[in-house]
């Protein structure tokens, strides 16, 4: 089944082209590394599947709905982690609140959901202390445990492990490919680091403004040319931000 | 002196409860252009013969919904349009008070407040504020929370954030009217913001920390009506200043307790 179609995506800021007809889809239980340089698009089209942006062309389905349509059960089985997402660490809220809020809008908050969350990224331990006294890798894992407690369908992670010391991005990783076997969440995942989605994903999307590839992992790290255009594309963009910041 | 505890009390609550979500984001001074924007509402009041509170809160509401709005749709800075209504509303007053001929006796309790003073009928407006303010905080608290921890997150999970936030200002505005009878309209946001500002010290988390503020806020208009009966002293800035106070003892109190743990800390690695 297929959880996420993406057709004919297109959105424009400012006059430039950000994201230029993709078009894609996603099956159930499928773990979608997206990759693609710095600037590439890839945060703008997560916020154009959470909603967070509707100003595009094209159309976006989730579990076979159009987002545009606003339909709140499809939002409540998307659990999102943001790009280099820290918390305020002056926040005055427990590990096990910031957890609770993931299921608001389902009722009434369940002691036993968010104690399983937190024991599935290993922090049920720490529920009682204050969420800004964590290390950054353990509040990404409390991020996590909001975003699983309400047993989302699909999870979306922009660059989650951003800021965090190997070793944590490694217990990063293996909790994802947990929730997506023992789980079934779908996840989408945006990440630089090439190694992590050719070791996690099951399948690639990179994109560079417009669709570059998209297909099994194996199909693009094991093909050299794919991987030469891809690390030259990259490099390309790199200059172009590199000389629009310095003239800026 | 028993209507002023009961109403103290309620105020205490209300706007240690409010005013917790407005510090936490980084809106304290919105409280003081609500009561400012109260204040050319209350003279429209007093001009026309209507009760003040009513149209005090009418105009607190409408001014607060508007520069939500107007914050939305120009992108203008959130400090800078709590200044526009903050002076505006107070330029409203002072013109209204100019041309009915000056500051009466209602005006100056407006502005100083005057718990000691205040009427069978206040108390009961003040408590039946409070009520509703407190439910529908206990009905929306995971939501509101929600918010303030991260609006954007909150919007992916569907919660209705316009709504919400619009709702979340009437509450504030319904609160800051009924602060002022207590402290004044020069001295609201105290109120909102100095017990929450001596919670947060505590680093607990929100549920403690709401606990704690309203605590403190309760023992300084407490502890502020009872010395200023007994003094003969202003009781809202006697409030104020208690409160104060407070807030600077549990300062050094944190202080004291740093330093006596990094000392301790040096202690057991030397040894």
């Amino acid at each position: 089944m297929q959880l996420v179609e993406i057709d004919r995506l297109s959105y424009a800021y400012s006059g430039n082209l950000v994201l230029d007809n993709i078009s894609f889809t996603i099956d159930e239980g499928d773990i979608l590394g997206i990759i693609g340089p710095n600037g590439a698009g890839k945060t703008t089209l997560f916020s154009c599947m959470l909603g967070l942006l509707d100003d595009y062309t094209g159309t976006i389905k989730i579990l076979g709905e159009d987002i545009k349509k606003k339909n709140s059960k499809v939002f409540k089985s998307i659990g999102y982690i943001q790009q280099k997402k820290t918390i305020e660490q002056n926040f005055p809220a427990t590990v096990e609140e910031i957890v609770s809020l993931g299921i608001t809008t389902t009722g009434k908050t369940s002691k036993v959901k968010i104690a399983l969350a937190l024991e599935t990224v290993g922090l049920l331990a720490q529920k009682d202390r204050r969420v800004g006294e964590l290390s950054g890798g353990q509040q990404q894992r409390v991020l996590i445990a909001k975003a699983m407690v309400n047993n989302p369908k699909l999870l979306i992670l922009d660059e989650p492990v951003t800021g965090i010391d190997l070793e944590m991005q490694n217990k990063f990783y293996s909790l994802l490919k947990k929730l997506n076997q023992e789980n079934k969440i779908t996840i989408i995942w945006a990440s630089h680091d090439l190694d992590a989605v050719n070791r996690f994903a099951t399948s690639v999307a990179c994109i560079n403004r417009s669709m570059f590839f998209h297909g099994k992992t194996y199909e693009f790290f094991e093909n050299p040319d794919l991987l030469k255009a891809y690390s030259e594309s990259s490099m390309q963009a790199h200059m172009h931000l590199h000389n629009h910041t310095h003239r800026g | 002196m028993q209507r002023a505890l009961i109403a103290g009390i309620s105020v205490a609550i209300t706007s240690s409860v409010i005013g917790l979500f407005l510090v936490l984001r980084r809106n304290s001074l919105f409280g003081d252009a609500l009561s400012h924007a109260a204040f050319g509402g209350i003279a429209i009041g007093l001009a026309t013969n209507i009760y003040p509170l009513w149209t005090g809160l009418a105009l607190s509401i409408l001014g607060a919904l508007g520069i939500t709005k107007l914050r939305q749709y120009a992108k203008i800075p959130a400090d800078a349009t709590v200044a526009i209504l903050l002076s505006s509303g107070l330029a409203l007053g002072i013109l209204l008070i100019s041309l009915s001929g000056g500051f009466t006796l209602d005006l100056f309790s407006f502005l100083f407040g005057s718990i000691l003073l205040i009427s069978v009928e206040d108390t009961l407006a003040i408590l039946a504020m409070t009520g509703i303010i407190l439910s529908i905080i206990i009905l929306l608290y995971r939501q509101l929370m929600y918010i303030t921890f991260d609006e954007e997150q909150a919007r992916v999970s569907g919660l209705p954030i316009s709504k919400l936030n619009y709702l979340f200002i009437i509450l504030a505005s319904v609160a800051v009217i009924v602060s002022m009878r207590l402290v004044g309209i020069l001295l609201v946001s105290s109120l909102l913001v100095i017990p929450n500002v001596t919670a947060l010290l505590f680093n607990k988390g929100f549920k403690k920390t709401a606990l704690i503020s309203v605590s403190i806020s309760i023992f300084s208009v407490v502890t502020g009506i009872a010395i200023s009966y007994a003094a003969n002293l202003a009781p809202a800035g006697t409030i104020v200043l208690v409160s104060t106070a407070a807030f600077l003892t549990v300062l050094a109190a944190r202080h004291y307790s740093k330093r006596k743990q990094v000392v301790k800390k040096l202690e057991e690695a030397r040894n």
